[in-house]
């Protein structure tokens, strides 16, 4: 075994040990446990059998199974990146939300 | 009832001169600053005028801060409102005039334009380079055609008060009540207004960070 394997194997369980914490403290729903498990015990699958990506990847017509696993994560870092944004931009929408209504609250108290 | 709302942020050294310009008109009811967790003194200095001050526990940016200023309006059956800015750029004897005019032409809006007379000492770049530029994006965003983009003085009246809803927080609102004005067929009108230049204002990072705004928030 390739030491960046051996490295990235280590990285994919502290990973999922991660995760299972997350889980036990409420941080992560259910379905949030099972798919981020899922998706490190699949890179971990990638990274013990590289050439596992080689069908899938003449199967969409890429050349090497390698450029797959990089154009898949692009893919889908973007789109984390995309809900990550979403998110962001609701709980400003809902602080802002929160902080005015103290602020008018504070000045009808005022005005009684 | 007339209100004047101010949305303030860190603006100690000229909120008093701005406040007691506006003390001076007899067209105005209330005035009303919305300071927006400013880490100065602005709140002491606006209290010290005995306006009525509120105050944004966290900062939230101005669009925020005029939002809750026009909703703060509403509950006080303001009958009109008018936009200021802080930092004594604007100019308090314009008020009563746009006032009338709303009035006398039944209009929803009143927008402020540094463009309509010579009044204005604008800084060249600002002048030819960077409000053309925003005048453009703002017809691409809303369709609407002005002379000015990103004028901080503003009247409005009660249909638009309480068609209007601000929800960009941050600079971006120019843009979105422009976008609200047409959307909920407004009548509008824009007067001429002194914009005082202490400092330069929004530059082109400004400028950028309402792009990015508009684009991401819509």
């Amino acid at each position: 075994m390739l030491y960046i394997q051996s490295i990235l194997l280590i990285f994919f369980v502290f990973a999922i040990i991660k995760v299972i914490m997350r889980f036990r403290v409420g941080d992560l729903r259910l379905s949030g446990l099972v798919l981020w498990i899922l998706f490190w015990v699949l890179g971990g699958v990638i990274v013990i059998l590289p050439d596992s990506t080689f069908y899938f990847a003449k199967l969409l017509g890429i050349g090497r199974g390698a450029d797959l696993v990089v154009y898949v994560s692009v893919i889908l870092l973007f789109f984390i990146i995309f809900k990550l944004m979403v998110r962001i931009e609701k709980m400003e929408k809902n602080i802002t939300k929160i902080v005015r209504k103290e602020t008018l609250d504070n000045a009808v108290k005022r005005e009684k | 009832m007339n209100i004047v709302v101010i949305p303030a942020y860190n603006e100690e050294k000229k909120i008093g001169r701005t406040l007691s310009g506006l003390l001076k008109l007899d067209c105005i009811d209330k005035i009303v600053v919305v300071d927006d967790s400013s880490i100065d003194n602005t709140i002491g200095e606006a209290k010290k005028y005995g306006v009525m001050v509120l105050k944004h526990s966290v900062n939230r940016g101005q669009g925020a801060a005029l939002q809750t200023g026009h909703e703060y309006a509403v509950f006080s059956r303001a009958d009109v409102v008018i936009d200021f800015d802080a930092d004594d750029q604007n100019n308090a004897q314009d008020i009563c005039r746009a006032l009338e005019v709303l009035q006398k032409e039944k209009l929803d809006i009143l927008f402020g334009s540094r463009f309509l007379d010579n009044r204005s000492q604008i800084p060249w770049s600002k002048k030819h380079i960077i409000l053309p530029v925003s005048r453009v994006i703002n017809y691409i965003f809303t369709g609407v055609k002005l002379t000015d983009a990103h004028n901080g003085f503003r009247v409005m009246g009660k249909k638009a008060l309480e068609k209007i809803c601000i929800s960009q927080d941050r600079m971006a609102h120019n843009t979105e009540i422009l976008q609200q004005t047409k959307k909920f067929g407004l009548s509008f009108k824009e007067i001429p207004v002194e914009v005082k230049y202490h400092r330069f204002g929004q530059g082109i990072k400004g400028g950028m960070e309402i792009i990015k705004d508009l684009l991401i928030k819509r």
